[in-house]
C-alpha cells in the first residue's frame, strides 16, 4: 500500500515542478476563436521570446461566451478574456475582477477585430434562402445556438431583431412577432457557437445556420466550397467582440505586463493580419484593404444604434424573464 | 430427462428468436460502435493515428486522466472498505441513511454533482473567497476534477462489497475476535480475504469510471487545453475542431483503456473461479 502513495508524490512533484518552469498566461475565449488564438499565441510567444527572452506558455480555454464570462466569475484564472461581447466581460467586472473602465483602456472599444452574422446554408441553397424573410418560409429549419449562453447568439437573435423594426418602420411589435416566428422554425439549441456549426456540417439538421462570419468562412475552408455557402443578408448587425486584461488574477500573478503586451499584439499589423486570416474584419486599414475581397460589404447596425449598448439589451432581451424567456417555448408550434 | 424437467429447456423456436435478438443487439450497440471508433481513428493511417496522439495536449490529457484515476480509486478503495465493514458487519443508528447516502451519487446526475462543487468551491461559493485569499485553487484545477470523480465514483466499491460481507455473515470475525484476534487482525486477516475478488472488481468498475466521465468533470474543467483537459473532455474538443482523426484516435486510447480493463475483469473471474475449485 505504500508504494501507490510515493507514486502519487512522485507525480505530483513531476506536475508541480513543470508548472512552474515558465511564465503561463490563460486567455478564456469564446467557441469560434479556436483557430485564431492558436496561431496568435504562437507568434506572440515567439515575438515575446526575441523581445524579453522570456518563455511565455499561453494556454486557451473556450466556450459559450456566457458560460466562459462565468466561469471566470467562479474562479478561473483567467489573465486575459476575449469574450463575444461586452456585456460578458460587463458581468465580470460587476464581480470586481475586471475595471470598469475595462472598455476604454484599449482602441476602438477594446475590440480589436469584427465580425457579423451571415447564413450558411447547403450548396445550392436548396430551399432558395436570401434573407432574413426567407428564414420564416415554411418547411424551413434553423439552426443557431442559445442566447442565455452563446455570445454568438445573443448576436444572432439581435440581427434578426435590427432587420425585422427597420423592414416594419421601427414597429418592436412586428419585430417581436418575427423573431418569435424564426425560433419557432428553431429544432434544437446547442451551448456554443461551434456545437451549432457541428449540427449543421456534420449533423446535417437543419436548412440554414446563423453564424458568425468567421465561423461560416471556416466551414467551407473544412467542408470545402461544394459542400455549403455563405449567404449575406441585406441587413446585419456589426458584432463587436471584445478583449480585457483580468485585473484580479494579473496582479495576482504579476502578469499584467505579459497580459497587456498580449492584447495589444492583437492590434499589431501582424495580429491583424493573423485576425484576417482567419476570417475575423481586420481594423487595421492596410490590412483590411489587402483583404478588403474576402469580406462582402453588408450594411450593419451597431449595438448601440439600434439596441442602446449592451446593458439595456441585455436586460431587455435576455436576462431571467426578458423577451426570449418570453418568446421560446421548446416545442411549442 | 426432457420429459421430467420440461420447463428448464426451451423449444427450438425460443432459443433462435432469443439467441438471434441478443447476438443483433449486442452486434448493433456494442461490436458495431467499437468497430467504427476504431475505422474511423485508422482512416488516415496508423501514422495519422500516432501523430494525433503523440501531441502535447493529447499527452496531457492522458496524463490528468491517469492521475486522477490514480487518486480518486484508491480514495474509493479506502471508504469503500470502511462504509460496506460498518454497514455488512455492525448494527447501528443511521445505517439505513448511510446506504441510502452512498446510493446518492448514482441517482443524481453529473452535471449537477459538478455545480455542487462549483457552488462550494467557486469564487461566489460558500469557501471559494477564504481558499482564494489562501491561495488554494480547488475548481478549475486538479482537486476539483478529482473531487467530482470521487463523488460520481463513490458508490462502486461499496455497492459491490456490501452484498458479499452481508452474505457472508459474521461467524468467521466472532470466532476469530473469540481466538484473541484483535480488530485489526481480524479485519486483514478474515473479512479481507473473504472479499478480495469482490473488491478487485469494485475497483476495475471504479477505475473505468473515473477514466471515463465527462459531464461532473466537464463543469469543474474550465477547459484549458493542456492542463485541465481528460481524456473524454479532450475528445469532445478535437471532435468540435472538425480533427476527427485525432478525436476518434483518443477516443479509441479510451475504448482500450476500457478493453483493458474487461480483460482483467475476466482474467479475475478466472483465477477466482479456480482458486475457488481448488
Amino acid at each position: 500500500m505504500r508504494r501507490p502513495i510515493l507514486w502519487l508524490a512522485a507525480i505530483s512533484l513531476v506536475l508541480a515542478g513543470s508548472a512552474q518552469a515558465q511564465t503561463r498566461l490563460l486567455n478564456v475565449s469564446y467557441d469560434p476563436t479556436r483557430e485564431l488564438y492558436v496561431e496568435i499565441n504562437k507568434a506572440f510567444a515567439d515575438k515575446w521570446k526575441k523581445d524579453t527572452g522570456e518563455q511565455l506558455l499561453i494556454e486557451q480555454s473556450h466556450g459559450g461566451s456566457g458560460k466562459q464570462a462565468r466561469s471566470v466569475i467562479d474562479g478561473l484564472e483567467a489573465d486575459v478574456v476575449t469574450l463575444a461581447l461586452a456585456y460578458d466581460i460587463d458581468a465580470i467586472a460587476k464581480v470586481g475582477f475586471v475595471k470598469e473602465d475595462w472598455a476604454k483602456r484599449l482602441p476602438l472599444n477594446a475590440s480589436p477585430y469584427t465580425s457579423t452574422i451571415v447564413f450558411l446554408v447547403k450548396k445550392g441553397n436548396p430551399k432558395a434562402i436570401k434573407d432574413w424573410a426567407d428564414l420564416i418560409k415554411p418547411g424551413v429549419e434553423v439552426i443557431t445556438p442559445n442566447p442565455k449562453t452563446s455570445g454568438g447568439a445573443r448576436w444572432n437573435y439581435l440581427a434578426a431583431w435590427a432587420w425585422a423594426k427597420d423592414t416594419n418602420g421601427g414597429d418592436e411589435a412586428k419585430a417581436r412577432d418575427y423573431v418569435t416566428q424564426v425560433f419557432k422554425h428553431v429544432p434544437v439549441l446547442d451551448t456554443g457557437a461551434r456545437g451549432a456549426t457541428v449540427t449543421f456540417t456534420e449533423r446535417g439538421v437543419g436548412d440554414v445556420l446563423l453564424a458568425w462570419e468567421n465561423e461560416a468562412f471556416l466551414a467551407l475552408k473544412e467542408f470545402g466550397n461544394d459542400k455549403f455557402e455563405i449567404v449575406v443578408p441585406s441587413k446585419s448587425i456589426l458584432a463587436e467582440p471584445p478583449v480585457a486584461v483580468v485585473d484580479s488574477v494579473v496582479d495576482k500573478k504579476k502578469t499584467r505586463k505579459q497580459a497587456e503586451a498580449y492584447l495589444t499584439f492583437l492590434y499589431s499589423p501582424e495580429g491583424q493580419e493573423i485576425a484576417a486570416k482567419n476570417f475575423y474584419r481586420p481594423r487595421d486599414k492596410v490590412v483590411a484593404d489587402k483583404y478588403a475581397a474576402t469580406f462582402p460589404k453588408v450594411d450593419l447596425v451597431t449595438i448601440d444604434k439600434a439596441f442602446d449598448g449592451w446593458t439595456k439589451a441585455q436586460a431587455t432581451h435576455f436576462a431571467d424573464g426578458g423577451v426570449f424567456d418570453q418568446i421560446y417555448k421548446p416545442g411549442a408550434k | 430427462m426432457r420429459a421430467e424437467r420440461p420447463s428448464l429447456i426451451d423449444p427450438w423456436p425460443v432459443r433462435i428468436v432469443v439467441g438471434a435478438l441478443i447476438v443483433g443487439f449486442v452486434g448493433l450497440f456494442l461490436a458495431l460502435p467499437l468497430y467504427t471508433l476504431f475505422a474511423q481513428a485508422f482512416a488516415k493511417g496508423v501514422d495519422a493515428y500516432l501523430r494525433a496522439i503523440d501531441e502535447p495536449a493529447a499527452w496531457a490529457a492522458i496524463k490528468l486522466t491517469l492521475t486522477v484515476a490514480a487518486i480518486a480509486v484508491p480514495l474509493n478503495v479506502v471508504f469503500g472498505l470502511a462504509a460496506s465493514w460498518c454497514i455488512a458487519k455492525f448494527e447501528f443508528r443511521g445505517k439505513q441513511l448511510l446506504t441510502t447516502l452512498i446510493d446518492l451519487p448514482f441517482s443524481v446526475s453529473p452535471v449537477i454533482s459538478g455545480l455542487i462543487f462549483v457552488l462550494l468551491f467557486g469564487l461566489q461559493g460558500w469557501l471559494g473567497p477564504w481558499l482564494r485569499s489562501h491561495d488554494v485553487q480547488i475548481i478549475f484545477a486538479l482537486p476539483g476534477i478529482v473531487l467530482a470523480t470521487v463523488f460520481v465514483t463513490f458508490p462502486f466499491v461499496a455497492r459491490e462489497l456490501i452484498p458479499i460481507m452481508e452474505a457472508q455473515g459474521t461467524q468467521e470475525e466472532e470466532a476469530a475476535r473469540l481466538l484473541g484476534a484483535s480488530g485489526w487482525q481480524t479485519f486483514r486477516r478474515v473479512t479481507l480475504p473473504n472479499v478480495k475478488w469482490g473488491l478487485l472488481y469494485g475497483v476495475l468498475l471504479c477505475n473505468a469510471r473515473a477514466m471515463g466521465e465527462f459531464g461532473a468533470v466537464s463543469v469543474v474543467s474550465g477547459h484549458v487545453r493542456g492542463r485541465t483537459n481528460t481524456m473524454p473532455l479532450h475528445v469532445e474538443i478535437l471532435y468540435n475542431e472538425y480533427n476527427l482523426t485525432a478525436a476518434f484516435a483518443v477516443a479509441s486510447l479510451l475504448a482500450l483503456l476500457a478493453l483493458a480493463t474487461l480483460a482483467a475483469k475476466a482474467a479475475l473471474e478466472w483465477r477466482g473461479r479456480t482458486e475457488i475449485a481448488s
